[in-house]
């Protein structure tokens, strides 16, 4: 406690919440934007391959996870904020997909 | 009289949770924002397929995949100008700021202005959101997507008339990483949009 600085104190440590770090510099932030387009120009490539139409939907969805966990993570700065706010987050879209599959389930997709 | 002590405005900032309350309530707002387009997108896989005439896709109707494409790629590329502004805004550079702001706004306004056209030509094809249940949750989900991106421009210009005016500093770039939550958020929205509705075939 003795290294706490008056204003932190009464506060949890940052170990605790997650912490905040530094974020990403303006070139790391360009790097993840051009992995977002290469992703982007592979979705969009494979679309049009005859030969990957089976396994198409969970390549795409892959893909699409990847991209939205980048974006999240290094834009939103999850990655580097506290903990907190990513179970925040993921909670949404958790309830989300909850609802989803109880929908699914009333309409008895899962009974065919 | 013998005054209270004024409040400490750091304190009602930073709550025994350890986070900045404004932050908090943003990424509660994106958790209920993350719960509504789900419901949306569960809609239109669930009616994308039962509606009793046509169009819809592979009977008449068929999306425009590279327009699109180039829609996606712009939105994407607007959240980099997005955390450009953050970044250049918590350096110091009120330039950048206001540039890369001002970048963001016109990227999106591209993408907007890309799916007003893209709508006229649905409706051209026949499809509008009393055609079929494809045409209902289709245009509901994308139309109230494209409402968030115009929600999300109307607050980049409205920042970038502050930072015009000289009225951001660089202890203000919270009020502009709140904003960039919620232009991020639109984004990860799309990309899940752009596979589920466009990329997947029934």
């Amino acid at each position: 406690m003795t290294q706490m600085s008056p204003t932190t104190e009464h506060q949890e440590p940052a170990a605790n919440t997650g912490g905040h770090r530094a974020h990403p510099s303006a070139g790391q932030y360009v790097k993840i934007a051009i992995i977002l387009a290469v992703i982007t120009a592979v979705e969009v490539t494979i679309y049009y391959i005859p030969a990957l139409k089976p396994i198409l939907p969970p390549i795409l969805i892959a893909l699409s996870i990847t991209k939205f966990a980048l974006v999240a993570l290094f834009f939103m700065h999850l990655l580097f904020d506290s903990r907190f706010f990513s179970a925040i987050f993921i909670a949404g879209i958790m309830i989300a997909m909850l609802v989803f599959l109880v929908f699914l389930t009333m309409i008895r997709v899962f009974f065919t | 009289m013998q005054h209270a002590e004024p409040l400490d405005h750091g304190v009602a900032e930073t709550p025994s949770l350890g986070v900045d309350s404004r932050k908090l309530l943003m990424w509660l707002f994106l958790a209920s924002e993350g719960m509504f387009f789900g419901s949306l997108i569960a809609t239109y896989l669930l009616y994308r397929n039962r509606s009793v005439s046509g169009p819809y896709p592979g009977h008449g109707f068929e999306y425009n995949i590279p327009y699109t494409s180039v829609s996606a790629f712009v939105l994407l590329m607007s959240s980099l100008t997005m955390v450009l502004a953050l970044a250049a805004i918590q350096r110091g550079d009120q330039r950048g700021l206001r540039t890369w702001l001002l970048s963001t706004a016109l990227l999106g306004l591209i993408f907007v202005g890309g799916q007003a056209f893209e709508f006229t030509s649905f409706v051209e094809q026949g499809v509008t959101i009393h055609t079929n249940l494809f045409g209902s949750s289709f245009f509901t989900l994308t139309g109230f997507h494209g409402a968030h991106v115009t929600v999300g421009i109307v607050i980049l210009l409205s920042l970038f008339i502050m930072a015009l005016r000289g009225r951001i500093r660089p202890e203000d770039s919270l009020m502009v990483e709140i904003a960039g939550l919620y232009w991020h958020f639109v984004d990860v929205v799309w990309i899940v949009i752009f596979t589920i509705v466009y990329l997947i075939r029934p």
